[in-house]
């Protein structure tokens, strides 16, 4: 089956995945960090979130990436350069595209956090510190695991908008699914075979992840009245 | 620090990048538009065999990287010699051709699931009046549904409108020379990273902003009725 490519492209299946899941990681802890920062009191830290969300989703994925790999290879070389170190360092392709996408999708995650939070009734704080709860306390006891249910919907949307960004590792380097799907299509000549097995592929990531996101909505959401017409 | 020079002597190059994926984005927005207005409409029908067909499309290419239908595109069909001995091979032979019809039918699946949310969510007295008036299928549609179902989508459709402007960056993978093949062409050129892609994210965040300009006007101007009252 696709001509003894099958086993390359799954394994690129898995290259794929291990960037969304890695750049999901810092995406969350920035955009938490993002969320807290723009309901905080500081000006300062609220002026600082609103310009990164600003400038990231003002700016094309593509244009961050190429960015981020090519100034971060100029860096990398006056550093080693003024180190006294003769070898040439590569920038790695799977960190450089990590880091973009979890940069990106950072911020907006940071306003799917900021409306979750802000969607919780400001009685459940209060009545945390009235019970003598620390701030740390109230966030991870109240507030989080509240927040949860009102984060998924926006949070399903981003990550399946994520998986297909990282189509885009391709263009630096990195041998995911659409790299090998390209390397196939030349050695067969056969291109709309091997992009189209490799959409298929998307296709099915996209399918399992709405599946499982909608098991997560269904549980956070026990207890909770739904009025029935 | 960086080099205005570079920058400076670029700019021409950057300006008919720029016009470039205006372009673009014009052309691809208007075959999305064109084709999520019918498809929008069956969509939201209660006919199965009309709403299936436009849920899997639009499933499909929702669930697919933009770059996946790309290549699908430009270099997929050469694959088939009957493709490539057809009248129609000098349109797809060509880079901005399959680049705005990639786009295109791309932006038209978003919009079509835009604007069949906002038909299903019209409030059912609006229909039974119309009905009770006596209007035809097409005269509901023509005077009370879509008119004011495409002035609630302009919020999610300008939301759209920066994702396929972002979008559009794309196009420099397939050789053509908008803001970013701008970029890339100068960083090669002279190999600053820096200045060549900061100066194209600045174009690309003044375009963002112009758009959101220009959706804030039109939602001004379409959308009071909705506006809360103070």
């Amino acid at each position: 089956m696709l001509r003894g490519f099958l086993p390359s492209l799954i394994e690129g299946t898995g290259v794929t995945l291990s960037v969304a899941i890695c750049s999901l990681a810092i995406a969350i802890v920035l955009g938490m960090t993002g969320a807290l920062m723009k309901l905080s009191a500081s000006s300062m830290l609220k002026t600082i979130a609103t310009v990164y969300t600003t400038v990231i989703r003002g700016v094309p994925d593509l244009v961050l990436m190429l960015l981020i790999f090519y100034g971060g290879q100029l860096v990398i070389n006056e550093f080693t350069m003024r180190l006294g170190i003769k070898e040439v360092m590569d920038i790695n392709p799977f960190i450089a595209g990590v880091a973009t996408i979890g940069f990106i999708f950072g911020a907006y995650l940071t306003e799917t956090f900021r409306g979750a939070i802000m969607a919780i009734p400001s009685g459940q704080r209060e009545a945390g510190i009235a019970f003598g709860m620390t701030n740390t306390q109230v966030f991870m006891r109240i507030t989080l695991p509240q927040m949860v249910r009102f984060a998924l919907p926006g949070f399903s949307n981003n990550w399946l908008v994520l998986v297909k960004s990282t189509a885009l590792v391709s263009v630096i380097g990195l041998s995911d699914m659409m790299q090998r799907a390209g390397m196939a299509a030349g050695t067969t000549r056969e291109p709309f075979t091997f992009y189209l097995a490799a959409g298929v592929l998307y296709l099915l990531i996209t399918t399992v992840s709405l599946l499982l996101l909608r098991y997560m909505q269904k549980r956070y959401s026990l207890g909770t009245k739904v009025a029935v017409l | 620090m960086l080099s205005l020079d570079v920058i400076v002597n670029s700019l021409p190059l950057y300006v008919s990048g720029a016009w470039l994926t205006v372009k673009l984005l014009l052309v691809s927005l208007l075959i999305g538009l064109a084709g999520a207005m019918p498809l929008a409409v069956m969509r939201s029908s209660a006919n199965p065999l009309l709403s299936y067909p436009v849920w899997l499309f639009t499933y499909v290419i929702r669930g697919t990287p933009l770059l996946v239908q790309l290549f699908l595109i430009y270099y997929g069909l050469a694959q088939f010699e009957s493709m490539r001995q057809s009248w129609l091979w000098e349109w797809f032979s060509s880079a901005w051709f399959c680049a705005v019809l990639a786009f295109g039918i791309n932006t038209c699946a978003y919009t079509t699931e835009i604007i069949a949310g906002a038909i299903s969510a019209t409030s059912h007295g609006e229909i039974e009046a119309a009905k009770s008036l006596g209007m035809s299928r097409l005269t509901l549609y023509r005077r009370i549904l879509l008119p004011s179902a495409l002035r609630r989508s302009l919020h999610a459709y300008s939301n759209e409108v920066i994702m396929m402007l972002h979008g559009t960056s794309l196009a420099s993978i397939v050789t053509l020379l908008d803001i970013t093949g701008a970029a890339r062409e100068v960083n090669s050129r002279y190999y600053l990273p820096f200045e060549a892609f900061i100066t194209a994210a600045v174009f690309y965040l003044g375009l963002t902003f112009i758009l959101v300009g220009l959706f804030r006007l039109a939602e001004k101007r379409w959308l009071v009725h909705l506006a809360a009252r103070v």
